[in-house]
């Protein structure tokens, strides 16, 4: 049996909770839910051609990637006026980085989120997903070595944007 | 842990690992999460079952015997497993035999624990559930529906099922169909028995073979000193 596709519940069951991380961590929450969906229904319509001895755990975290993309350009098409919400948000995270240092650091994610598509991908499939860089570039489209650059950026532009 | 990441010990290395640990950790907070992804799992298990995307379903269904594990494709109940048998290996050999698009919902199955609960209770004589042959040899089909003839309260014998399915001297292949029967219970092979009245075998066990005849009427129960 070893050779065969695990049953499709035991593969959710094996992955949601990383998928679930990746995707929070890529779009926030409200969105997550969408995704996540989205994502485990890709899976289950594609999952049949499958072949057994695949890396599961990365196929779905790239498919999560895309969903993730996809939210993100839907959101950028319907864009508001953001100026007031900002000013808003900025004393509320303000308020909420100060608290315990078990929950999320909003300034940071914050900025996770504001980074270019494939930056922000290389991030949080390396970070949150715990993905080599050979996974991430196959996840995102790319080299090997363009996903390493991309993940290089990224936390360069991190570690600017929420100085330590 | 990784990557050599001591090699960077000075300030600027320290301030990198703690930003990278603060990634690690993911925008989520530990506790909630996993409640969360419960939570979307079982949106994601109900919409999956709405929109019939899963080939093959399955629940656990509470019985006199234990819990047992009822699984159906679209056609109906494919098959029906004793609380002993191993969940995963049964999910296994479904995968394999008809799809790994397995995915555990309890709506298919509403009318089938109704009817389980019925019989169990002695107020339910048979089974209108549909039924999923499709596990079933050829041979295996004549055999089982024979046995499917067999009414509440009644048995026949290996003999006689075996001529039933149009091989008199089948009888051994019919105990091996019997025994390979994937829905016990609602394919009823408990009733049947050796020539001369001895139980014969049942994969769920003789106690449960006798239990089941004795539920139906077709045995006199055992006094407490048989």
């Amino acid at each position: 049996m070893s050779n065969a596709l695990p049953p499709f519940q035991r593969f959710l069951d094996s992955h949601r909770d990383v998928v679930w991380r990746v995707l929070v961590s890529a779009v926030g929450p409200d969105e997550a839910e969408e995704c996540f969906q989205e994502t485990f229904i890709a899976a289950l319509r594609a999952y049949p051609r499958l072949r057994a001895d695949s890396n599961l755990r990365a196929w779905v975290l790239t498919i999560a990637s895309r969903k993730a993309l996809d939210a993100h350009r839907a959101r950028t098409r319907r864009a508001l006026p953001v100026e007031d919400v900002t000013a808003v948000q900025d004393g509320e995270t303000a308020r909420r980085s100060a608290a315990s240092p078990r929950e999320p650091d909003r300034e940071l994610w914050d900025a996770v989120k504001k980074l270019p598509s494939r930056q922000r991908s290389a991030v949080v499939l390396r970070f949150v997903g715990d993905m080599p860089h050979r996974e991430i570039a196959q996840a995102i489209g790319c080299s090997e070595e363009a996903a390493r650059r991309s993940l290089h950026e990224g936390l360069v532009k991190l570690r600017k944007a929420v100085p330590a | 842990m990784n990557n050599g990441k001591q090699v960077t010990s000075t300030a600027l290395g320290v301030k990198t690992t703690s930003l990278e640990d603060a990634l690690r950790r993911g925008d989520v907070e530990n506790a909630g999460a996993a409640a969360q992804a419960e939570r979307a799992t079982e949106r994601l298990r109900t919409r999956i079952a709405q929109e019939g995307l899963a080939d093959v379903s399955y629940d656990a269904v509470d019985s006199p015997f234990g819990t047992l594990l009822l699984a159906a494709t679209k056609r109906g109940v494919v098959r029906l497993a004793f609380p002993e048998e191993n969940v995963d290996r049964v999910l296994d050999g479904l995968a394999q035999r008809l799809s790994p698009r397995i995915v555990r919902s309890s709506a298919p199955f509403e009318r089938a624990r109704r009817e389980l609960d019925e019989y169990f209770l002695g107020k339910r004589r048979s089974f209108e559930m549909a039924l999923d042959w499709t596990l079933i040899g050829t041979f295996g089909q004549r055999v089982l529906r024979a046995t499917s003839a067999i009414p509440y309260g009644g048995v026949l014998s290996y003999a006689e099922i075996a001529s039933e399915a149009g091989s008199p001297r089948g009888s051994r292949a019919a105990g091996s169909a019997l025994g390979a029967n994937p829905i016990p219970i609602v394919i009823p092979c408990h009733r049947v028995l050796r020539t001369g009245g001895a139980l014969g075998g049942y994969a769920g066990g003789l106690e449960r073979k006798r239990w089941l005849l004795e539920l139906e009427g077709a045995l006199q129960p055992r006094l407490a000193v048989s």
